[in-house]
């Protein structure tokens, strides 16, 4: 996709036989790779396919096991570490951006600049100067005065890389650079990498998304189970056949096509308005059915989700459940109503991250487990743990292990598992596969489909358009807080509905922020 | 005038303003040069600490025990300068070279045993001052040198009052100014103190961009160490008798100070100016509440009240600005 490709075949990276060993797992065995000077390269793999192992290994953060050969432009490195990857600039960008919310964004930018330099004292035009420096090189603007805290995560993202621009870098590495973007958002970073390549800077993205894989990058490679399957070019790929490689497996897209659905309507929603958040939202969602909810960020999906959760009570309109009229001003009264709802942000709101698996699990039916004195009957609960850890087919080490050591796949069914111990009728899904690997997608999808099928209605948002043509019976486009378009996975297309999205609006990333 | 609603400092001068007309309203002798300059001395102890303390509070972390530190560095120098005689610069470098021994242990439990700061400091507030007690079986120490009381009346500006009493700018304030001043110049000019401010606000982006947050540390807690030494020599300045006790409970009047001066507990935030104020509130509150005769004991009660109005504040501005950040597009 990319002309430039031909004239800067050598090699920037070449690794050889790179293998790491950790107690009792090999991470990586025995993988080549290689990334040559300004290339776009993507590094795609499943949880635990060794992909950041990887990453360490060529940062210089982790030390590969004996035998692994590493060249730098033609230099052969015999005891590689971080010091060596720096100096060859090479400069890691990771999914948490590594940066200091309580600083302004020009220290941001320049701080690891000022640090390498060595000098005791700051001189703040140079801070100034280091960081506008860095934005002419990819033609960015950023307001240099304001707290890192204080911008969108998109411009974060900026800052990282103007940050790692401020060195002279030869190859990027990005972790999961666009988990928390926008389409628009990520179109405008994937601008920004076409121009570092420009400047004979080479990319490697680490990515889930393999829409984008195959948007940006020259060559793909694939590792699975620490082993190279092997390096593509893009072209020779698409989404299917790169799944294929990923997964080892045939993941077929089949189209959702609602059986448990009938006529009876659980939820109803009838002019719905709240100043900021949405306007004049109606629909009705039936027995068995999946309503896709898409749209931008900021297109108030999240803000009508947690209305229908009670968390944000609209101003005007009605919210009818099984036929009668309610209030929904608590989130209390919506789970004693049935309805159940997953946040987007499964770390932040949806899990307790420290709290074992099972006491994750039973969280929201502790009054069900109650015995005749009013206490929790440990015996009522570890059924229902290990009832839900089957069904869901959760992989644990055991029910007590923290909800951290799980994979994003496995957190998303407990944060599921949760919710279904409720015994909901309706249930709100909101991004349920953000940053989640392409089989525990499909496997999310699997779970979701079979509870439709059981008589639930679920409302599925996400902002990947394929996501919920695949798994809805239903479409409806959320613009700038209002229902803009519906329709009907069987007969649109993925780019009609990605065009309604993007033609509603003239989104521009820059607009001034009082 | 946008960019001062925003700050913290602006709300806490606003409040001594306050506080200052209506204790002058009761007691016209409290906005007086001479009030003022008292004040300026008796709270160069509490000021000096709550510098110390701001860094520490910046870096991420918390420290108890200063007090006890202090007044180990206390003892030690009293011991040292009425039994081998000495002058000012040998009682200051005694005391912070104790108070820099003690903060370095802290700072070696808190990073090679990766405990917390509060328990860390929790522990050794109670063993610097158990082992204190213990040895000193908690005598009093007089009788310091005729050149030990001299300085403690030096002025670098006196004045007379219309009863005839001196009073000025006392030599100890110009103590605190100076660390004042060194203090600002290290948190906004040195790589070092842009460090702090980028452990508080995120340690291993800090360590990722090369800072050595091992050495970050022992500066922070051997400087608050360092300070706590020269605190003690102030206070046993000011009242000319070294007693084990005498300071020892003063760490929430100081962490009081700090918070109410705009620094986050969690790290990151903080400056030298909101810090000050802080500690001039509570000297105003202090001071003010005894000039109109209220008993003193009101004086916790109206602290813990600031401290809940000051902080609730802050974290409501803080979140009418989150809610702007994430207003919808929606018309």
């Amino acid at each position: 996709m990319s002309g430039v490709g031909t004239n800067m075949t050598q090699p920037f990276l070449s690794m050889q036989n790179v293998s790491k060993r950790y107690v009792g797992v090999q991470a990586l065995d025995a993988v080549d790779f290689e990334i040559n000077k300004g290339e776009i390269h993507c590094l795609v793999g499943e949880n635990g396919s060794g992909k950041s192992t990887l990453i360490k290994i060529i940062s210089g953060a982790v030390r590969p096991d004996e035998g692994a050969q590493i060249e730098i432009k033609g230099e052969r490195f015999l005891d590689y570490g971080a010091i060596d990857a720096i100096h060859r600039g090479i400069e890691v960008i990771y999914q948490d951006l590594s940066l200091f919310p309580n600083l302004p964004v020009a220290e941001n930018i320049a701080l690891s600049q000022i640090v390498a330099r060595g000098n005791r004292f700051v001189n703040w035009r140079d801070v100034q100067h280091i960081a506008e420096e860095a934005m002419d090189r990819i033609g960015v603007e950023l307001s240099l005065d304001e707290l890192l805290a204080d911008i969108l995560i998109a411009d974060q993202q900026l800052v990282a890389i103007c940050r790692a621009l401020t060195r002279d870098v030869r190859l990027m590495i990005m972790d999961e650079p666009t988990a928390s973007l926008t389409r628009k958002e990520v179109d405008s970073l994937l601008a920004v990498v076409h121009d570092m390549q420009s400047k004979g800077i080479a990319t490697l993205f680490v990515s889930h998304k393999l829409d984008e894989v195959l948007q940006i990058a020259e060559r793909v490679t694939v590792l699975r189970d620490g082993e190279k399957v092997g390096t593509f070019s893009s072209q020779e790929l698409d989404d299917e056949k790169l799944t294929m490689l990923m997964t080892g497996k045939r993941v077929e897209y089949t189209q959702y096509v609602a059986e448990g659905q009938n006529d009876d309507v659980l939820l109803e929603a009838r002019n719905l308005s709240k100043r900021g958040n949405f306007q004049d939202i109606s629909f009705q969602l039936h027995r068995g059915e999946i309503l896709g909810i898409t749209g931008l960020l900021g297109s108030g999906r999240t803000e009508l989700a947690l209305a229908l959760f009670g968390a944000n009570p609209p101003e005007a309109g009605e919210i009818l459940v099984r036929g009668r009229p309610t209030h929904l001003n608590s989130i209390q009264e919506a789970i004693g109503l049935g309805i159940g709802y997953v946040p987007e942000n499964r770390l932040e709101q949806g899990l307790i991250m420290k709290q074992s698996i099972g006491k994750n699990i039973v969280i929201t039916i502790l009054k069900k487990l109650l015995n005749e004195f009013g206490l929790i009957d440990l015996n009522a609960t570890q059924a229902t743990i290990h009832n839900w850890i089957e069904e869901l087919s959760i992989m644990v080490p055991s029910a007590g292990s923290p909800a951290q050591n799980l994979s994003g796949g496995n957190q998303q069914r407990v944060v599921l598992a949760k919710w279904l111990a409720t015994d909901p009728d309706i249930l709100i899904l909101d991004g349920p596969t953000i940053g989640i690997d392409v089989a525990a997608k499909r496997a999310i999808h699997d779970i979701i489909r079979e509870l439709a099928k059981q008589g639930i209605a679920i409302i599925l948002i996400s902002d990947e358009v394929p996501e919920v043509l695949q798994n809805c019976n239903r479409v409806i486009v959320m613009h700038k807080g209002r229902f803009i378009a519906e329709y009907d996975p069987q007969q649109a297309t993925v780019d009609e509905v990605q065009d309604a999205i993007y033609l509603a609006g003239n989104y521009s990333r820059y607009r001034p922020r009082s | 005038m946008k960019k001062w609603l925003r700050r913290h400092e602006t709300y806490v001068f606003l409040v001594i303003v306050l506080f200052s007309i209506i204790i002058t309203s009761q007691n016209a002798s409290f906005l007086t040069l001479e009030n003022l300059f008292d004040l300026l001395k008796s709270y160069s102890f509490l000021g000096i600490l709550a510098i110390g303390v701001l860094f520490v509070l910046i870096s991420g972390g918390i420290d108890i025990s200063f007090t006890a530190v202090a007044t180990v560095a206390m003892y030690v120098m009293a011991i040292a300068t009425i039994q081998y005689g000495g002058n000012m610069l040998t009682a200051f470098l005694i005391a912070c070279s104790v108070g820099v021994a003690l903060g370095l242990i802290n700072a070696v439990i808190i990073y090679v045993f990766n405990i917390h700061s509060i328990i860390t400091t929790i522990a050794t507030l109670n063993i610097f001052y158990g082992v204190l007690t213990v040895l000193s079986g908690g005598k009093w120490i007089y009788g310091f040198p005729t050149w030990f009381r001299e300085f403690a009346d030096r002025r670098v500006l006196t004045l007379t009052n219309e009863a005839g009493v001196q009073y000025g700018l006392s030599t100890i304030t110009l103590i605190w100014l100076a660390i004042l001043i060194m203090a600002w110049v290290i948190l906004r000019y040195t790589t070092l103190g842009r460090g702090l401010y980028a452990m508080g606000g995120n340690p291993d982006s800090a360590a990722r961009v090369g800072f050595n947050i091992f050495r970050l540390q022992m500066f922070v807690y051997a400087f608050m160490g360092f300070l706590a030494g020269i605190a003690g020599v102030i206070q046993a300045l000011l009242v000319q008798t070294v007693a084990p006790n005498s300071i020892v409970g003063k760490e929430l009047d100081v962490l009081a100070a700090v918070v109410l001066g705009g620094a986050s507990l969690f790290g990151g935030t903080g400056t030298l100016l909101g810090t000050m104020l802080g500690v001039a509130l509570i000297a105003v509150m202090s001071n003010g509440l005894t000039m109109m005769r209220v008993p003193s004991f009101w004086y916790n009660v109206f602290i813990g009240l600031i401290i809940i109005i000051s902080v609730s504040a802050s974290a409501y501005r803080r979140r009418q600005r989150e809610r702007r950040m994430i207003a919808v597009e929606a018309e």
